[in-house]
């Protein structure tokens, strides 16, 4: 399988609604060991003004994960999972996520750059609620490692 | 937004350390709380067979876990309005030798500095030094890792 430079600028169709729940608040921040009660205690939350359960600062990745699997899974695209290599994240919030929002994501391959026999692929995951108030937008970049390089693709990142 | 005053910061100051562990049921919780269930995180054979060492962290799960510091210290971790990061080291997380899977195998010190001041936006940038403590070596496992707090205006 080869990547398809062709398929860059791609945008996939939106995720089906994740609805945000307090008990995947809970989780999310227990299994990061945030401590802040804002993410444990809906009266913390509404101390700090928040209708309910604010989520950690990289919870969106729950929900950008599931979108970005289009990009990663497009047989188009070309990717090779089992090849693949998170090299960096990034999330960008316009509002706080909290319990109770329901929100759609969407992603695009936003950059297919060839690097030997492997690539470096960044998809851009627009996150917002069904309603369509911004969320929080998720870079994430992979790179794919050629079929028989070993360590001298991770040097490039 | 933080309770953090933004005149009361100064570039290059810290926001002070802490030490994260991880431990093979931290990896599994993770897992289920995050739904990535890339076997490298979990399973030892699958790991080596595409030529780690063994079982590794998720890069999310040293991430998420290492912003931590800056949402206590901003006060309102919905402050951070910007986290980045690259991951430059796998994280190793081998299983205890002995006791439960709980035995934390993996021990991380997390460092915040304010990098940079924005006063017309009124935020700072805390880059974050993230180290894997091992064997009496300190190996920095994220690179430009900057989490941006908006901070109270006064």
């Amino acid at each position: 399988m080869s990547i398809n430079t062709e398929r860059q600028g791609h945008t996939y169709a939106s995720t089906a609604a994740y609805q945000v729940s307090r008990e995947a608040v809970r989780d999310f921040a227990a299994a990061v060991k945030a401590q802040h009660p804002a993410h444990y205690d809906v009266d913390a939350a509404a101390d700090l003004g928040y209708r309910d359960l604010l989520a950690p600062p990289t919870f969106a990745v729950v929900i950008a994960q599931r979108a970005e699997a289009a990009a990663v899974n497009d047989p188009q695209a070309g990717i090779d999972f089992s090849r693949v290599v998170h090299t960096e994240e990034r999330f960008t919030h316009q509002e706080p996520i909290t319990a109770a929002d329901t929100l759609q994501a969407q992603t695009t391959l936003e950059r297919i750059r060839v690097m030997g026999a492997g690539a470096m692929v960044t998809t851009v995951t627009d996150i917002r609620t069904v309603e369509g108030s911004p969320r929080a937008t998720v870079t994430s970049s992979l790179l794919v490692r050629a079929d028989d390089a070993t360590d001298d693709a991770e040097e490039q990142t | 937004m933080s309770t953090r005053a933004f005149a009361e910061l100064d570039k290059g100051q810290t926001i002070g350390t802490r030490t994260v562990t991880f431990s093979r049921a931290d990896l599994i919780r993770y897992a289920a709380a995050s739904g990535d269930h890339n076997p490298i995180h979990w399973n030892e054979r699958f790991a080596a067979e595409v030529g780690l060492d063994g079982v590794i962290a998720h890069g999310m799960l040293t991430m998420g876990s290492a912003v931590d510091l800056v949402s206590d210290w901003a006060g309102d971790p919905g402050a951070v309005v910007d986290y980045q990061t690259r991951f430059t080291r796998p994280v190793p997380v081998p299983d205890a030798a002995a006791g439960p899977p709980e035995e934390a195998t993996a021990t991380l010190e997390v460092t915040g500095t304010v990098g940079r001041l924005d006063e017309q936006a009124q935020t700072a940038r805390i880059d974050l030094t993230v180290e894997l403590l091992q064997g009496g070596q300190r190996t920095r496992v994220l690179a430009k890792s900057q989490a941006v707090v908006v901070l109270t205006q006064r």
